[in-house]
């Protein structure tokens, strides 16, 4: 009995000795870069990209497996500030942009089924049960988490319109330069 | 009194031989006027009429919305048509809302008016009234003058400069302006002078402009804080900027405005404006334009109603057909019109109808690197090496080697012997950074909106499973009790 007692006491103990070197040994240090990508990302787990969601993305973007172009809620901006963090070269070509996809109710066919605005990853939709639904642009990331959910496809992404407020001078003609 | 030269700048053909010597004239009111109720920078104006309204002249006709925004008046008496979309004057062509009147001919004055001394009147009184007039930056910047004017209150200022440079090639408005009513320009300088708390003002006047520098000068020999003092004629002297440096000698930091330094800048035309509305509460309804180019055949300075559209003013002026470019603004820094159908604003000061022998475009050439555009900036930039990082698309490059203190003078581009559009690709990036910016924006601010929904959902999750805990203890609790 007390034989029995001491050596498991002490195979426990060489074990747990084992394990604790072990762990300091093969420690492996999570990349603050995922963290850093992470905070940069929107955030909305929409998908877009291809990985479940945007933890999941930044660590494809640290390790170099996803492009930095690959999340379209993010646009240019985040593409561009993507390429600066990670050192890669990005080829945006300008004005070739369409700009902004964002997601539009069309009135005639909703019928206020409240699945979209409970899809919504930034709360862009506003409506309530057998209510015509409405998408606030401001908050609309074009992310389309709506668009399959909808029973009767009355949403649709579309395009935005310049306005004074959004047009922009385009870039000079190559040849003209 | 010294002047200081600021660098670079170059000498365009004045062309103001053309308009110099053509008193301002009334144009014949137009049946039609198309008012917009955006003509400044801020926020748009709100209209506070509906179609069908009758109206009198210089009745309030939109409100100012918000710090930074100024109101807008009928400029004619007549019922508003409607309130739709008009193109704006603006190279886009794109609408903005905007009220269109129907003159009824008769040009009555709504009762609004009242006379007062502006010099028994306090500072914020006079910026009030200023405010209440609607009156913007005439020299083509459309900032509302109120907010300027009471710049006082929280930065101490020294001086106000009154910019009559007018460096553009063909305008002549202010020029026009400053010879005729040299002293209701004092009377504005004077009250605006009043209304910031300032002791000393300085007229800059380009000394292309002598009958306009003597006319201010008498009109202003009465009063000693008043200085009319003639500038050299070189462009950019109209860019207040340049111009405060010109009369100082001190330079307004990067990124900076001219308040920073103690120093007040306004239009000649805006004074005018200032001291008809502060002593007649008359509002701003009308502005001098200058229409000239080749493809006119009789150039006037005309006082022009807000709201008159381009057509009307060349119909007036005789331009047949098609001109080649049509300018808002001058040829330097104006804005190509797509078409004639678009109104003149606060900020017009003149049209300027091209023939294509005037427009005879030069195909670009690559870049020799000779540097004259570095030795032509006015503040100092070097455009080729800009251009190269705009064209390459490194926008950072661009913006660290000083792209957002870049004027879009287009001095560098008219001295170009390539032919580069320069000034273009500057303008094309300055609104890249714009949309960039406006991007980041909206990005934090769905970032926040989807935190605060993943919080709300994991709040409800954990109330409900609260909610569940209770309910299975109470159930347990009778049971316990019923046994």
């Amino acid at each position: 009995m007390v034989t029995a007692v001491v050596a498991l006491t002490i195979i426990g103990l060489v074990l747990g000795y084992l394990l604790g070197l072990a762990a300091r040994r093969f420690h492996v240090e999570e990349d603050p870069l995922i963290d850093e990508i992470a905070g940069m990302l929107p955030g909305t787990q929409c998908g877009q990209c291809g990985f479940p969601g945007c933890g999941q993305a930044a660590a494809a973007l640290a390790s170099g497996q996803a492009s930095v172009t690959c999340c379209p809620p993010g646009g240019r901006a985040l593409a561009e500030a993507l390429a600066r963090r990670l050192g890669v070269p990005i080829d945006l070509p300008a004005g070739e942009e369409d700009g902004p996809r964002l997601a539009l109710v069309d009135e005639s066919l909703c019928i206020g089924c409240v699945k979209c605005y409970k899809a919504c990853p930034t709360d862009a939709i506003v409506g309530a049960p057998k209510q015509i639904h409405v998408v606030m642009q401001r908050a609309c990331t074009g992310c389309g988490a709506c668009i399959d959910v909808c029973p009767t496809e009355c949403l649709t992404l579309v395009g935005t319109t310049a306005t004074l407020g959004t047009w922009r001078w385009p870039k000079p003609l190559p040849e003209a330069a | 009194m010294r002047l200081f030269r600021f660098r670079g700048g170059v000498h365009p053909e004045g062309h103001k031989e053309l308009t110099e010597e053509r008193p301002i004239t009334q144009l014949p009111l137009p049946e039609r006027l198309y008012v917009p109720v955006q003509q400044h920078i801020g926020a748009p104006a709100k209209p506070v009429v509906t179609a069908g309204d009758p109206v009198a002249k210089g009745a309030l006709i939109a409100t100012a919305q918000g710090a930074l925004s100024a109101s807008v008046h009928a400029p004619t008496s007549g019922r508003i048509a409607a309130i739709e979309e008009h193109p704006a004057p603006h190279p886009s062509g794109l609408p903005v809302p905007t009220i269109v009147i129907e003159s009824d001919g008769e040009d009555r004055w709504a009762d609004t008016l009242d006379s007062v001394d502006p010099f028994t009147l306090t500072p914020e009184a006079i910026a009030g009234r200023v405010a209440a007039a609607g009156i913007v930056g005439m020299g083509g910047a459309t900032f509302p003058s109120a907010v300027k004017l009471n710049l006082g209150r929280t930065q101490p200022l020294a001086t106000l400069i009154i910019n009559g440079g007018e460096c553009e090639p063909y305008l002549t408005c202010d020029d026009r302006l400053m010879r005729e009513q040299a002293g209701t320009v004092v009377d504005g300088i004077r009250i605006m002078l009043h209304a910031a708390a300032i002791e000393r003002a300085l007229v800059g006047i380009e000394d292309n402009k002598p009958a306009a520098l003597a006319a201010m000068r008498k009109a202003a020999q009465a009063f000693p804080g008043i200085d009319i003092v003639a500038v050299p004629s070189l462009y950019p002297m109209g860019s207040e900027k340049q111009m405060i440096y010109a009369l100082t000698g001190r330079e307004v930091p990067a990124g900076k405005r001219p308040g920073d330094i103690g120093v007040l800048v306004h239009n000649v035309a805006t004074a005018h404006a200032v001291s008809r509305a502060v002593r007649t509460g008359r509002p701003l309804l009308s502005r001098v334009v200058t229409v000239s180019g080749g493809a006119v055949r009789d150039r006037h300075n005309l006082e022009v109603p807000i709201g008159t559209r381009v057509s009307e003013l060349l119909r007036h002026c005789g331009v047949t057909g098609e001109p080649a470019r049509l300018l808002m603004g001058g040829p330097m820094m104006g804005m190509v019109l797509p078409h004639a159908e678009v109104p003149v604003v606060k900020g017009s000061n003149g049209v300027i109808a091209l023939t294509t022998a005037e427009v005879a475009p030069h195909a670009a050439m690559p870049c020799i690197r000779c540097g004259r555009c570095v030795g032509a900036c006015p503040v100092g930039l070097v455009p080729l090496d800009l251009m190269s990082r705009v064209r390459g698309g490194d926008l950072d490059g661009a913006v660290d080697s000083g792209l957002v203190d870049c004027l879009s003078c287009g001095s560098c581009a008219y001295v170009c012997p390539a032919h580069l559009p320069l000034t273009q690709y500057f303008n094309f990036a300055k609104g890249e950074l714009v949309i960039r910016d406006q991007e980041r924006r909206k990005a934090e601010f769905t970032r926040t909106l989807a935190a605060e929904r993943q919080e709300r959902l994991e709040r409800q999750r954990r109330e409900k499973a609260a909610a569940m805990a209770a309910r299975k203890a109470k159930k347990m609790a009778e049971q316990g009790a019923d046994a």
